[in-house]
């Protein structure tokens, strides 16, 4: 079964002018569809505006489909009873790290979801110890959320998601605030996550750098899918991207530059070792 | 337009269990038309720094003088001053306040008590400057969409028309296209008015590109002053500093670590793309012989 | 600037007061507090003193800590203390001047309204000095719980406290930021006529609500994300659990109460 599947889906955002009349439909989503399969690393790269946040939403059941549908682990986000059910199963990371730490205490910020979800006490101890060493935050335990970087805080929530023990986590733009060190702490955990925990990974985002390691990179560009690949298919089309206004790393767009100057070099190089190394044999 | 640091520092609660010494014995000197580039890793004092340009926090020690004048004579105004040196927050779009844009443009310049329609002139020039259409001035601003808003703020820096100005982070959040977008627009206006620009960054690809002098704070202290260039070549110790040179700069050190004849100062796409064809035109020729 | 505003401030150390249990010293600074309205009189206040000294010598606390939070409200004692002083109706007269006139009894109630002040200043920052925001927060719902059956919203209540005691210092320094970036820009909060500073704060307040709504929109977002669906079969990762020492708390309350009870019977039948 898939972990994801979405089928036709579309979204609009209908804005109404103060007399209640439809002044705009805005079309955020327009006629998904795709699956992702258990363990995956999956990362859908899109601008600001591009409907990758609206997407995920819709895997947690904030959002609901104006048309088509999802489904989570085999249960459809449109039937009400299957909420609770797909919001543990899809946990979900969002941009900004300090509006989604509720506590005052990071070990307890970890604990709401199991409270939430009704776990007894001695298990919500053990799950919170569990994910705080999975995300290696378990020294900070003690500590107020205030008091950690940019980077730390996102390690939290992403702790908090782990220990309602989901099969699949959302992350939507975890790195945008964060500085460059914060970004590769997050993206690292990320990866641990996924490499030795099994969890299916979708990681939303805008920067390059950070979908070289998945599995599969969709493209969204306004409210479409319009690629799909592994990322060194996706960074084989470096004019493409950019029409998408998006980039590629610089070591992508100078083969690309290359290339066109007629230095016969292989599409899609993502990393310097991987230059250097198709330079020397050309 | 001339700023000089002279051995500034600044300590946080001084006296206290919380003392903290912020910003360590700085000394500088940045003079009119320079596109200055402002790095080093989170907490290493550059928020604070640029807050002592236009007087914003006060340093414990040291003079700053702005156009040979000392800006900590007690006769010294603050507000103009803050005029001349245009500040744009971290996040600008966070200050945003007014029912349309043209509106909230003008509230720098009516602080400056200057004549109605003087303040609607630098206005519109300054959305003009950050590419705001006419379509947008009485829209609100809070309907926007990202880049938009962040080009109405620092527009509304702009229109205080300061000899300086200093940008912190202006491209945070953007996606990539409304990055370039952004930086293209201060390279611009650099290039048009002569306006100085003090870009501080987290992306070395960025200063690589535009700046040509880069100061790099490291723990409250100036540790290197120099052309963008230079400061790139010493990599290795930017990297020590939690900092890092533009990938094509690690490009051409490894072909040259190769054996390859290739300069290591590169710093930008462009630069590394032509230094390649030139080494392969030889050796392409080479090999056809 | 305005981050020196310390809200629920903790002192953390490890004495038999930090460990009791929060519904304990909630009860307790209550009846205390009660207690210094009931038992007015000379002895009584003697007691009431005692107990209090009792318990900051308990708490560990150091005494010139605890006096800290007596600055705060420095100007509003003075001002009791005045008018206690010049305007109690007495007839023992001690000193006049003029329209100034001291009796014997404005000068008791003077001092009786001062104890008082100053004893329930220090009683409730006992309380926030040994127990943490989220204890309080804790120990509050779980005493107003029986309150829900008359359909207060006990849970909910103790959620927007504890989700106040988190965003409080962040909105503080985004007020700073907010500050900072509109003197960058020219304006001038500390000049001007009442009006002109109230109207120089909209470009101050106007960016903060925004925020702030924003804010409260992620945090709802990222709850129900997170399974939130309030209080209804809701578990906890630290449960309220009574142990032995807050049941001696209980007892040694009791007993206070009993003795400034019997104090205040004794002192009207003697006297």
């Amino acid at each position: 079964m898939d972990m994801i599947k979405v089928e036709d889906l579309s979204f609009e955002y209908i804005r109404r002018d103060e007399n209640g009349d439809v002044e705009s439909i805005n079309k955020a989503i327009d006629n998904i569809s795709l699956s992702v399969q258990k363990g995956e690393f999956i990362a859908i790269l899109g601008a600001n505006g591009s409907g990758k946040s609206t997407l995920a939403k819709h895997i947690n059941a904030i959002l609901y489909p104006t048309e088509g549908s999802i489904w989570v682990n085999g249960l459809n986000t449109k039937e009400e009873e299957n909420v609770w059910e797909i919001r543990q199963t899809a946990g979900m990371v969002f941009q900004n790290p300090d509006n989604q730490i509720i506590a005052t205490v990071v070990e307890e910020d970890v604990g709401f979801g199991p409270e939430n979800m009704g776990i007894e006490t001695e298990e919500i101890w053990k799950r919170v110890e569990e994910s705080l060493k999975a995300v290696g935050m378990l020294e900070f335990r003690n500590l107020s959320p205030n008091k950690l970087s940019g980077g730390q805080k996102q390690r939290v929530a992403i702790a908090g998601i782990m220990a309602m023990k989901p099969e699949c986590i959302v992350l939507d733009e975890p790195t945008a605030m964060l500085d460059p060190n914060g970004r590769k702490e997050v993206i690292s955990t990320v990866r641990a996550l996924n490499k030795k925990e099994k969890v299916t990974v979708l990681l939303i985002t805008h920067h390059m750098d950070e979908v070289t390691y998945a599995d599969k990179v969709i493209v969204m560009n306004r409210g479409k899918v319009v690629m799909q690949g592994t990322p060194r298919e996706i960074f084989s089309h470096v004019d493409e991207l950019k029409s998408f206004r998006l980039d590629v790393p610089q070591v992508t767009e100078l083969a690309h530059e290359l290339k066109k100057s007629g230095i016969n070099l292989p599409m899609g190089i993502l990393t310097v070792e991987e230059f250097i190394q198709s330079l020397t044999n050309v | 337009m001339q700023i000089i640091f002279d051995h500034i520092n600044y300590v946080y609660n001084p006296g206290t269990a919380f003392e903290r010494h912020a910003i360590k014995d700085i000394n500088f000197t940045i003079n009119k038309g320079e596109f200055i580039g402002l790095i080093g890793h989170t907490g290493s004092g550059k928020s604070t720094l640029i807050q002592h340009m236009n007087g914003l926090v006060k340093a414990t020690s040291g003079h700053i003088y702005f156009n040979g004048e000392d800006i900590y004579e007690p006769k010294y105004s603050m507000k103009k001053l803050r005029s001349k040196v245009g500040l744009v927050f971290q996040y600008p779009e966070h200050q945003l306040f007014e029912t349309t844009v043209f509106k909230d443009v003008m509230f720098g310049p009516t602080n400056l008590g200057l004549e109605k329609l003087v303040i609607e002139m630098r206005t519109y020039e300054a959305l003009k400057m950050v590419g705001i259409g006419d379509d947008l001035l009485d829209a609100s601003p809070f309907e926007l969409s990202g880049g938009q808003k962040r080009r109405v703020a620092i527009a509304g820096v702009l229109a205080m028309k300061p000899e300086v100005l200093i940008l912190d982070e202006p491209t945070a959040g953007l996606d990539p296209k409304g990055r370039d977008d952004i930086l293209d627009q201060i390279a611009l206006l650099h290039k048009e008015s002569g306006i100085t620009i003090i870009l501080v960054t987290h992306s070395m690809e960025d200063v690589a590109k535009y700046a040509d002098r880069l100061l790099v704070m490291n723990q409250g202290e100036l540790v290197m002053s120099h052309t963008t260039k230079e400061v790139f070549s010493r990599y290795k110790e930017l990297e020590d500093m939690q900092l890092a040179a533009p990938q094509v700069t690690y490009v051409m050190n490894a072909l040259k670590e190769k054996g390859y004849a290739v300069p290591t100062d590169v710093t930008t796409i462009g630069e590394a793309q032509q230094e390649i064809v030139r080494l392969f035109g030889l050796t392409g020729k080479e090999s056809t012989l | 600037m305005i981050r020196d505003i310390t809200i629920g401030q903790y002192y953390p150390t490890n004495s038999i007061i930090h460990r009791l249990d929060p519904r304990v010293k909630l009860t307790g600074t209550f009846l205390y507090i009660v207690s210094l309205f009931l038992f007015d009189t000379f002895y009584g206040y003697i007691a009431v003193i005692l107990f209090l000294f009792s318990m900051i010598k308990l708490s560990k606390v150091p005494f010139r800590f605890i006096m800290k939070g007596l600055k705060s409200i420095i100007v509003i004692l003075l001002f009791m203390l005045f008018f206690n002083l010049f305007f109690t109706q007495g007839e023992t007269e001690l000193f006049k001047w003029g329209v100034i006139r001291i009796t014997a009894e404005g000068l008791k109630s003077a001092g009786f309204m001062g104890i008082r002040l100053i004893c329930l200043i220090l009683g409730s920052s006992l309380m926030t000095l040994t127990t943490t925001p989220n204890q309080l927060t804790d120990g509050l719902e779980r005493l107003l719980w029986p309150l829900r059956h008359i359909k207060v919203p006990v849970h909910e209540i103790s959620m927007m406290m504890s989700i106040a005691l988190r965003f409080i210092p962040i909105l503080l320094e985004e007020t700073d930021k907010i500050m900072r970036a509109q003197m960058a820009r020219g304006a001038d909060f500390e000049s001007g006529g009442v009006l002109k500073r109230a109207k120089s704060l909209i470009p101050l307040l106007v960016p903060l609500f925004v925020s702030a709504f924003r804010r409260a929109n992620d945090l709802a977002m990222a709850m129900e994300a997170r399974c939130y669906r309030g209080g209804e079969g809701r578990t906890k990762m630290k449960p309220l659990k009574y142990w032995k020492r807050d049941y001696f708390g209980y007892l040694m309350l009791l007993i206070y109460i009993a003795s400034v009870i019997t104090v205040k019977v004794l002192e009207k039948t003697i006297l």
